[in-house]
């Protein structure tokens, strides 16, 4: 409980209007309201060992646990990370990375082979990751045309200037324009599990549900409507400088094509700091029986489209499972077993201190 | 501001001619040679600052010079021409507003300006030019007109008099607007001119105009046909004043000498100045600070940016081109575009909206004082008002009270206590039985003890009838006493109320209100003085006889003197002298054995506060009657030190007197003033009294006022003690300077810094009594050397006194006195009240200048900052107004600047994460509305309503008022805390939830978040914190504080749906769509809010609770508990408000 007190100051109400003439000048005469007399009733609050001591252990009783729950669920959450940049000799991608060219159309894969040491049982989820890409630079998140992503014939065939210098190619609009459109993630990752006897089985990867639902239904609409004729849609417009394909190519599944195809939805999204992750694909368990991905074999077939060796950039493929509070971050666990430590241990100092200064207190109070 | 323009309308060779010549009535004069109308100014006033034309550029002009004003202007002119992270407009619209408002403002107080100037130029006047009466507009006349002024107008320019409609060729004068003095005085016409003034053929020569009162020195030439022009000499009692009243005089004529800006009043008048208040300065000094950590922010930033640019890849990858335009720019120009841009990003942090909410918050605030309903006097039917908004908190910072004496302190109407006749005490019973005190023929005198003979009793009533120079004023129409409301001055008797006769309804004038009260007091115990007729004085007895005695010699007052007598013949040809004044001018004339008898009585009445006056008679022989008026009459002639000479023979007549009794007259005191003294002394603030009036009724009201002690030593420094030595005056006042200054400097014990402002130390009390003739010696001193060095004597005797009396100012002394204490060490805050136009000056200079809303004019109250109806009312306004204003805006700026700092730190980090980009952390939205919308009204409403202490409590314990004394709340420690938690808070935020985007993964769907969820996270924090914040600091919640805080969270979450709910077609990015929504439904981000807010407040918390016992609530519990019984109204909330830490902790474990 608040040391507190409902201090009801407007107690002596209208008695005092009274006096020698006050009737015929009432009106230069200041009202007598609790306002303007400010005396209005306040709860006065004192904040004292007294209140804040139980709230001290409180928020340490409340908080240990969370802390604890947070720390094991990140825990029980597994994760696979392979960096498959190639900087290494020895890297499957070492190649792939090396002979890049922008112009090349013979796609360079690379294949990464890796074993799972405990199976994912539940439904997984991939990512790709980006290290050293400024997504967050302010020339780059400024380089979009929202209007043209939400489907705005008009900003289709004239793009903002925000997209300079991805506005315009060979005097066509670019669509879609800016800077995050042409740099959008083109690797392509799949996945295969090796059986114990060899065969490798891919595994299905889903590519919805990766985006934020009204991004994907409010924030991005392809022009011309419902009109599943993409081609006649962007007609008079040019790809991104750096797309090996047109915007209405990028699917071949009418709900996922254009600008609501979810891969670019998702790469729309900009990144917060520089090293970030994105979802790429969601592995569905199918059985409850068998886990999603057993322990075993697999390998990461890469379509080796997007160079980071320029910036130092690294690429990675990450495999994990989610839990109600996300991906895997211990972070938050730690931080409230801290401080609900720091809040206990205050409390029992406090409770020292108070022990003390309560003594020295009513001394005090008996010499007056 | 008026003496230069002063200096450019004299211009450069006049000002060097010290002299200037005035032809009256613009009369060619035949000794001249040539008729040269001299140039003087005209006689208009000019107090407004603005014209129509001038108003723009120089208003625009004196708000850019305020340096925040400035840092905006520029900031927006860089927005408009550098390519920046933010718009325009998130800095030129509050810019405008703020620009537009106080334009409006101070264009409606210079428009209120001129109209009272055109009031005081456009008033008609007569002017008599070549025999004909002109009506003519004040502002019209010129020097040298002869202008005719009636009965009770003021007069429109200082005038020398030519002509009085009074026989005697005298004119009463009242100057109470000009130094306070209420009296009339008495003006003489110059002697010889003709009564046709229209044939006076005269010039007149007089100094230039000097601000000095009392001083005018001329010279008149009068020109008569065939005759050598005669030479009369002119005084100050020639010169009739501007501002002054004629009174008592049907009217007169008199010439213009100087005018308009030139006069005497308008010379004492000062500029108003812009006052600025001590919080302000503060701001001022906190906000260079900022603007150093937002530059050096910019400059890391930018330096920061050019070095990791220069690594392979990093200033231009292949996914985040340049645009051409980019590209050609010169590095150079980059580099500093990229700064402004970074200054422009982080500019948010020295808030525009500050200033606005400090405005808002002053001027809102201060409704509550003319709302308080404490102030409100019901006799004059009005409360406080408030013109200048910009100092409230001033209020609660003030360390020197100057205060007027005469209608301040006290209510300058004086009136007969007590007399004491032979050693018997006679006191004056009041109401009731006054009736019977005069019908009884016994004896009017209800004795105490035992009475005194009649003879005596009748002696000492003649005395008092007779031993003054008061004039019964003619024809006093009936109740015009009250209706002039001088009923001081002219009084009509109208007092008591239960006037018998009508000739008793009669008016008495005199140069000092004690002398008409103690020939009132005469009056009840029957004897009445009826007049002064060709040398007469009637005087009518108890038994209705009227006796009449033979005036034959006044010995007029004079301050070093410190007495007046008369010497009177009466019917039966006795010469007998009366002499009346202070006991200690009076005892060592008269014979020991008497004194004895009545010093007891004049002791005692001295400490209650009342003047007291003794009266001495003595019977002249013939021959020494003779002896004294050849003695009186020569002197009186004598044409070289006249006034020694007079002296000499005063001196010599007034010995060997017999005492006959003592008077004691009371000055009334304001209501309530020794209690308000002792409270501003209680509360720190050192009291000075700045007085145009006499030393010693000066001194009486101060020991009235409590303000001196009975144990008070006073150390005196007045003319009177620099002429006892008997040494030239300035080797007096250096040695007396030092003596002092040993005495109350040097022998005082060393104080500690924490008790300085304490008074009531055991050691001695030192009151200082200086006049104004010494007091110019002081400041003046004619080596330049020695000025300054008496100047830091005087001012630090002063500082060591617990009170100081400063008697016999002229008004621009006062003012004087205020600035030199203003300027001293430290800069204290002082404070003037004054009720008068002679405290105008005082008021206009000195930080906060208080009017009373008193008798005399209106001048006072429309300078002054705040006017207030009564004196007490002072306490309030400062105890609990000032104190509670300096609270609620100095948390008010503390809190404005640590909130915008933990707002922009974060996004200062934020740039070490994005490329030194100058990428704003939050959306523009928030950047906009952060200030204006989510976190400025709980501050507003904190700021006016808080009360951390309540009213009644700041009354009841005066001391409370130290605690804030020396602008506690702004120095720089508490600056610092704050600084030092916004920066804790701004790094918490941020990297809490850079830890936490550290796996952006944060819906339980596996989608990742982006950058401006990051932002949002980090700002719900920011604006829960810093709410929170506010939340924890307020002691006062009304339901404003609640709706208000609760309301603006509210808001908060509620705009952000809003502003994310919707694809918003007038923005080209849709960044905010649906972020906020998809945050919350982040258990992560929830958490993360949750644990950061609580974390940003466990410091505060912590600390307060540390604090508390300390807190001025926790000191003043003991003190009321144990009063226990009286306090019991209060004594129910009292100990759940005063909970400490102990007896709130029982009930916990």
């Amino acid at each position: 409980m608040m040391a507190s007190s409902y201090n009801a100051k407007d107690e002596d109400g209208h008695i005092t209007v009274s006096g020698p003439g006050g009737g015929t000048l009432k009106n230069k005469k200041p009202d007598n309201t609790a306002f303007k007399q400010q005396r209005l009733p306040a709860w006065q609050p004192i904040l004292t060992a007294g209140t804040v001591l139980p709230a001290f252990f409180i928020i340490g009783l409340i908080f240990i646990p969370i802390g604890i729950g947070l720390y094991v669920t990140s825990n029980n959450i597994k994760e696979l990370e392979i960096d498959y940049t190639g900087v290494d000799m020895s890297s499957p991608c070492f190649n792939c990375s090396q002979n890049f060219s922008w112009n090349s159309t013979r796609p360079c894969t690379c294949t990464i082979p890796f074993y799972l040491e405990q199976a994912f049982e539940s439904n997984v989820f991939m990512y790709y990751g980006l290290s050293n890409f400024y997504q967050n630079h302010r020339r780059y998140v400024k380089s979009r045309d929202d209007s043209q992503l939400n489907g705005d014939i008009e900003a289709l065939l004239n793009p903002s200037k925000e997209c300079e210098p991805y506005a315009r190619n060979e005097n066509k609009p670019i669509a879609p324009c800016g800077a995050i459109a042409n740099s959008m993630f083109n690797d392509t990752l799949e996945l295969f599990y090796i059986d114990p006897n060899g065969t490798k089985i891919q595994i299905p990867l889903m590519k919805k549900g990766i985006a934020w639902w009204t991004d994907k239904h409010v924030k991005f609409r392809n022009p011309g409507g419902n009109n599943p004729n993409l081609t006649a849609v962007f007609q008079g417009t040019t790809k991104p400088v750096n797309w090996r394909k047109p915007v209405y190519e990028l699917d071949t599944d009418s709900e996922n094509n254009g600008f609501i195809n979810e891969d670019f939805i998702v790469w729309m999204r900009t990144a917060a700091l520089p090293t970030f992750r994105k979802l790429y694909r969601i592995i569905q368990k199918k059985n409850s029986m068998i886990p999603t991905l057993p322990r075993g074999n697999y390998t990461l077939e890469v379509v080796y489209n997007y160079p980071v060796g320029s910036f130092e950039g690294r690429k990675r493929m990450i495999l994990s499972t989610i839990s109600w509070m996300g991906g895997k971050n211990p972070f938050l666990g730690i931080a409230y077993i801290t401080v609900g430590s720091i809040c206990f241990f205050l409390g029992v100092v406090l409770l020292i201190i108070h022990h003390k200064y309560g003594n020295r207190n009513n001394s005090a109070d008996i010499t007056n | 501001m008026l003496r230069r323009r002063l200096n450019r309308l004299l211009g450069g060779d006049e000002r060097r001619v010290d002299s200037r010549t005035i032809y009256v009535g613009h009369r060619p004069c035949p000794a001249t040679e040539a008729f040269i109308p001299p140039k003087f100014c005209d006689n208009r006033i000019v107090s407004s600052k603005y014209t129509v034309w001038n108003f723009l550029p120089k208003n625009l002009f004196e708000q850019f010079r305020r340096i925040a004003n400035f840092y905006f202007l520029i900031i927006f002119l860089v927005q408009v021409i550098v390519d920046t992270p933010t718009s325009p407009v998130t800095s030129g619209l509050p810019l405008f507003f703020v620009i537009t408002v106080t334009a409006i403002k101070q264009g409606y107080e210079d428009w209120l300006r001129h109209k009272a100037d055109n009031e005081v130029n456009k008033y008609l006047v007569t002017v008599l030019e070549n025999g004909q009466k002109i009506r003519t507009e004040s502002e019209k006349i010129k020097v040298g007109d002869v202008v005719e002024v009636k009965e009770d107008e003021t007069f429109p320019c200082d005038l020398i008099l030519l002509q009085s409609s009074r026989d005697d060729d005298t004119c009463f004068v009242t100057t109470a607007s000009l130094d306070g003095e209420s009296n009339h005085k008495t003006h003489y016409t110059v002697p010889d001119t003709e009564k046709d003034l229209e044939s006076l053929n005269a010039t007149i020569e007089c100094e230039q105009p000097q601000p000095d009162l009392y001083k005018f020195v001329g010279r008149m030439h009068i020109y008569k046909k065939d005759q050598e022009p005669a030479v009369r000499s002119l005084g100050p009692e020639n010169l009739l004043l501007k501002g002054a009243t004629l009174k008592n005089t049907q009217k007169i004529c008199g010439v213009a000498v100087y005018t308009g800006m030139e006069t005497k009043m308008a010379l004492n008048y000062q500029g108003k100045s812009q006052k600025r208040s001590a919080v302000e300065k503060s701001i001022n000094a906190f906000l260079l600070v900022y603007l150093c950590i937002l530059v050096s922010k910019a400059l890391v930033c930018t330096t920061l940016k050019y070095v990791w640019q220069s690594e392979p890849g990093q200033d231009e990858p292949w996914y985040n081109q340049k645009t051409q335009r980019e590209k050609d720019t010169n590095l150079y120009l980059k580099m500093f575009t990229d700064f402004l841009s970074f200054m422009v990003l982080f500019n948010f942090i020295i808030p525009v909206s500050m200033y606005v909410t400090v405005e808002m918050q002053k001027f809102l605030g201060s409704f509550f004082i003319t709302w308080d309903k404490d102030f409100f006097d019901p006799e004059i039917q009005e409360g406080a008002l408030v013109n200048t908004s910009d100092l409230n908190e001033e209020l609660g910072q003030v360390e020197y009270v100057f205060t007027d004496k005469t209608g301040t302190l006290t209510q300058n109407n004086m009136e007969f206590i007590e007399c004491c006749i032979d050693g018997f005490q006679y006191k004056y019973r009041d109401a009731g039985s006054e009736l019977d005190g005069f019908c009884v023929t016994d004896g009017p005198v209800s004795k105490l003890q035992q009475k005194a003979g009649r003879e005596k009793e009748e002696l000492f009533l003649r005395a008092l009838c007779l031993c003054h120079t008061v004039q019964v004023k003619e024809s006093p129409g009936p109740g015009q006493g009250q209706a002039d409301g001088l009923m001081d001055q002219v009084d009509g008797l109208g007092l008591g109320g239960e006037v018998l006769r009508p000739e008793e309804q009669r008016g008495f004038i005199a140069s000092s209100p004690d002398e008409v009260a103690l020939v009132k007091g005469a009056m009840r115990y029957g004897f009445t003085f009826l007049g002064l007729e060709s040398k007469n004085m009637k005087i009518l007895n108890r038994n209705n006889d009227v006796e009449m005695y033979e005036l034959l010699h006044v010995l007029n007052f004079d301050p070093v003197r410190r007495r007046m007598s008369v010497i009177v013949r009466s019917k039966s040809g006795d010469t007998l002298l009366f002499c009346k004044g202070a006991d200690s001018s009076i005892f060592p004339r008269v014979r020991p054995e008497e004194v004895d008898r009545i010093r007891m009585h004049v002791e005692r009445n001295a400490t209650e506060g009342y003047r007291t006056l003794c009266v001495a008679y003595k019977q002249l022989s013939a021959e020494e009657y003779a002896q004294a008026d050849a003695g009186l009459r020569e002197a009186r002639l004598a044409l070289q030190d006249r006034e020694e000479k007079l002296m000499a023979v005063y001196n010599q007549v007034e010995t060997g007197m017999s005492l006959i009794g003592a008077t004691a007259v009371e000055d009334r005191l304001q209501e309530e003033a020794a209690e308000t003294m002792e409270a501003l002394q209680g509360a720190g603030m050192k009291v000075w009294v700045l007085t145009g009036d006499k030393m010693e009724t000066a001194k009486s009201t101060c020991y009235a006022c409590r303000l001196f002690q009975r144990n008070t030593e006073l150390l005196e420094l007045t003319v009177r003690t620099l002429e006892d030595g008997g040494r030239k005056r300035e080797e007096r006042l250096h040695e007396l300077l030092l003596d002092y200054h040993k005495k109350a400097v040097q022998d005082a014990p060393p104080v500690k810094a924490g008790v300085t402002r304490s008074w009531s130390t055991a050691n001695q009390d030192y009151g200082f009594i200086i006049d104004g003739a010494t007091l110019s010696m002081v400041l003046n001193s004619s080596h330049d050397s020695n000025s300054s060095r008496y100047k830091s004597l005087f001012l630090q005797i002063c500082q060591n006194c617990t009170a100081v009396l400063c008697c016999r100012m002229a008004p621009l002394q006062k003012a004087q006195i205020v600035k030199m204490v203003k300027n001293s060490k430290g800069g204290p805050i002082t404070l003037s009240i004054g009720d008068g136009a002679n405290d105008v000056s005082m008021i206009l200079e000195a930080h906060v200048g208080i009017g009373i809303k008193g008798k005399e004019g209106r001048q006072a109250v429309r300078n002054s900052d705040y006017a207030i109806p009564k004196l007490k009312h002072l306490k309030k306004l400062l105890l609990a107004h000032g104190h509670l204003y300096y609270v609620r805006i100095a948390h008010l700026v503390q809190y404005f600047f640590y909130k915008n700092l933990c707002f922009i730190l974060p996004q200062f980090l934020y740039q070490f994460f994005c490329g030194y980009s100058q990428q704003p952390l939050y959306d523009a939205a928030y950047l906009t509305m952060y200030n204006i919308c989510f976190t400025s009204m709980p501050i507003l409403a904190y700021s006016l309503l808080e009360q951390h202490i309540c009213i009644e409590v700041l009354l009841d314990n005066a001391t409370l008022y130290r605690e804030i004394a020396k602008n506690a709340m702004l120095r720089w420690r508490p600056f610092f805390y704050w600084t030092v938690l916004g920066v804790f808070h701004g790094l918490l935020f941020f990297f809490g939830v850079r830890y936490l985007f550290s796996n952006p993964a944060l819906q339980d769907n596996g989608q990742v978040f982006g950058n401006w969820s990051y932002g949002t996270i980090v700002f719900t924090v920011l604006v829960f914190t810093v709410t929170l914040k506010l939340a924890l600091d307020t002691r006062h919640w009304t339901w404003i504080n609640h709706f208000v805080i609760w309301g603006s969270l509210a808001f908060y979450v509620f705009f952000s749906f809003f502003w994310g709910g919707i694809i918003w077609p007038f923005l080209r990015q849709q960044r905010l769509y649906f972020v906020f929504a998809n945050m919350l439904s982040s258990v992560s981000a929830w958490l993360v809010i949750i644990l950061l807010i609580l974390l940003s407040l466990l410091p505060d918390i912590l600390l307060v609770v540390f604090r508390k016992p300390r807190g001025p609530n926790a000191r003043q519990k003991p003190v009321e508990s144990s009063m226990g019984g009286p306090q019991s109204p209060r004594s129910s909330a009292r100990p759940l408000l005063m909970r400490t830490f102990s007896d709130e902790s029982n009930t916990v474990i």
